[in-house]
């Protein structure tokens, strides 16, 4: 049952991403700009064009392009990037950690943030402290990352300037680091230094993504958790003397979390979607940073490869977050 | 009724201060020749880096600062606000369109036509909205145009998803299966019983679509690649006050709270719209 569920989800995330690649393929082919006159210096002949054309087989037509990028695509091969001449799979590998780096301490942020405000407001229940709980988590989930990127730019990076606001990490530092995941590793090598400075540099951003989150946790599972509260076993734990803390944490939170924990899983990939804005405001060296960069150069293959491996990452977050459902439900469990 | 509900209650007066800025701003953009102070292009450096006029050395006239070109911001805010609302109604309206349409089709008639609508929309989202705004706009060209095809070529999802939802519900009502049974076709049944139904989720989806407009317009100017750059833009002004922030900070506050105020009112009239709608949460 959980087999044939995970290879039917296997089967259609396969067609999402090929329709991925068809959509981004036919969106770039018929940009009006041309590539490689912008490569090239303005002396250059038609005969220099026509040969770096087919150096880069945009002399095929768009069929025979689409396959040969997507074979190669399957065997790993992405191309190489126009603007940067380096293969693409490289340049992306080495970006993408800092991006996930980025979104897994703004993920982390945001069940830290949303969780414990759900659980104040639960238990605070019915009075001013929720009220206030609401307003805030509504301002906090219409204002989008890009906005709270700008607000906190202008209260940590200028009014109070205890952050830094642009980069991923002081240019003087001497790295030691043989992974991209500069954050991850610093704390494994004990080098604390580093830690901050990387934490110094990633707060900001990683706050700015985290708050939209945040509120949409705060809001689902304090609902959740009010449901909770009125059932049985909830009262009788609540007769047996525990505070109504001890309530909500030791009894309330395991079975209130299952739809968070959905809503979480799907949100995590707008979240990764925002960096691509927030890293440009933050002027930090992710994949989107470098995506923006590609499409301003009008990059194809660096932003072909750019868009099909955030793909990748949506379908496959979405892949264990269904999955992890499936296994927790006891509903699908049995069923 | 406990406390917070009674809170909750009390700031009903929060949509009359969202539509009373809305006004105010959409007002100030249709007049703006009439309403801005200076010309918005106009550079003059004996003028640049303004502040605001309760700061020493304001000058009459310039209300809010200048930028580092010496042109006047609240000028520039309030021509900005004209491609902000052209675009958040004209970006919206589009993407309502399409994506409620597909979504009343996908939801009521179910079948192969859901299945292919459906598989589209996975397709879409797993898109970063952002990054395939900008490559978009890249590559039909920078423009209003562009910008508002852009942005209604990917935001028809969000009302396809929550139209096809809400139709499908309704299909299975008892009032769908009598208009069948009297007679009706298919089409008539959609566009007649089943659409009435779906509208006020569908003018609650607007307004707050009309706010991610905003955004994404400002988003698209920030990356300079909205309109021509002549143009005043609330997301060029930004990406101006972003680069001399620590000399002209006015240049980035301003904008912001712009900005910020319209996205928050936007959101406001769709969920204050939304509650009036539905009779469970009324």
């Amino acid at each position: 049952m959980l087999l044939q569920r995970f290879l039917i989800r296997l089967l259609t995330m396969l067609i999402t991403l090929f329709g991925v690649a068809v959509v981004v393929f036919v969106v770039i082919r018929i940009a009006p700009g041309d590539p490689i006159a912008m490569m090239l210096p303005p002396g250059a002949t038609d005969a220099d064009i026509g040969r770096l054309r087919a150096l880069y087989g945009l002399d095929k037509t768009i069929v025979e392009q689409f396959f040969i990028w997507l074979s190669g695509v399957v065997r790993g091969d992405f191309g190489t990037s126009i603007s940067l001449r380096q293969d693409v799979l490289g340049l992306v590998f080495n970006r993408l950690p800092a991006t996930l780096e980025l979104a897994i301490v703004a993920l982390l942020m945001a069940v830290a943030i949303g969780g414990t405000t759900a659980i104040l407001g639960a238990r605070e229940r019915g009075t001013a402290v929720e009220a206030g709980i609401d307003i805030a988590s509504g301002a906090a989930l219409s204002i989008p990352d890009f906005l709270w990127g700008l607000v906190l730019i202008l209260l940590f990076g200028v009014l109070v300037p205890i952050f830094d606001i642009s980069g991923r990490v002081s240019p003087q530092l001497d790295l030691p680091f043989v992974t991209q995941f500069y954050f991850f590793e610093s704390l494994l090598r004990l080098r604390f230094d580093l830690t901050w400075d990387l934490l110094k540099h990633m707060l900001m951003p990683a706050v700015a993504l985290a708050l939209p989150l945040a509120a949409i946790i705060a809001q689902l599972l304090k609902q959740s958790l009010k449901e909770v509260l009125d059932l049985d076993y909830v009262v009788l734990a609540r007769v047996k003397g525990f505070s109504e803390t001890q309530v909500i944490l030791r009894e309330a939170l395991k079975n209130a979390a299952l739809p968070t924990l959905t809503l979480i899983g799907v949100q995590f990939t707008f979240l990764i979607g925002g960096t691509v804005i927030v890293e440009r405001l933050f002027s930090y060296e992710g994949l989107g940073n470098m995506a923006i960069d590609a499409v301003i150069n009008r990059d194809l293959p660096l932003i072909q490869g750019i868009v099909l491996v955030f793909a990748l990452l949506f379908v496959l977050i979405n892949l264990v977050v269904d999955m992890m459902y499936a296994l927790l439900n006891p509903r699908l469990r049995h069923g | 009724m406990d406390e917070a509900r009674i809170i909750r209650r009390r700031l009903s007066p929060r949509l009359w201060l969202a539509g009373g800025w809305l006004l105010l701003a959409l007002l100030a953009a249709i007049f703006a020749p009439l309403v801005a102070p200076q010309d918005p292009l106009a550079q003059d450096l004996m003028l640049e880096r303004l502040p605001p006029f309760w700061l020493d050395g304001a000058e009459p006239g310039y209300w809010l600062g200048t930028d580092s070109l010496g042109r006047d911001l609240l000028s520039r805010l309030i021509f900005g606000g004209r491609i902000a609302f052209i675009v958040a109604f004209a970006a919206a309206i589009a993407a309502c369109v399409v994506g409620s349409t597909l979504g009343l089709i996908a939801g009521y008639f179910g079948g192969w036509a859901d299945r292919i609508i459906s598989r589209i929309v996975d397709i879409w989202m797993a898109f970063p909205p952002v990054l395939f705004a900008i490559l978009l706009v890249a590559v039909l060209g920078t423009g209003l145009s562009s910008v508002i095809l852009a942005i209604a070529i990917i935001d028809w999802t969000r009302f396809c998803r929550v139209i096809r939802a809400e139709a499908m519900g309704q299909s299975r009502m008892d009032y769908v299966e009598n208009a069948r049974i009297a007679g009706y076709g298919r089409i008539g049944i959609m566009l007649r019983e089943v659409l009435p139904n779906v509208v006020p989720s569908i003018v609650a989806l607007l307004s707050l679509e009309m706010g991610i407009a905003v955004i994404v317009e400002a988003i698209l100017s920030f990356v300079n690649l909205s309109i021509s750059t002549d143009d005043p833009t609330w997301g060029g002004i930004i990406a101006e006050g972003r680069l001399s922030i620590h000399q002209a900070w006015w240049v980035l506050v301003f904008p912001l709270i712009t900005l910020i105020l319209t996205v928050l009112s936007f959101s406001q009239f769709g969920e204050a719209l939304k509650t009036r709608f539905d009779p469970v949460l009324r």
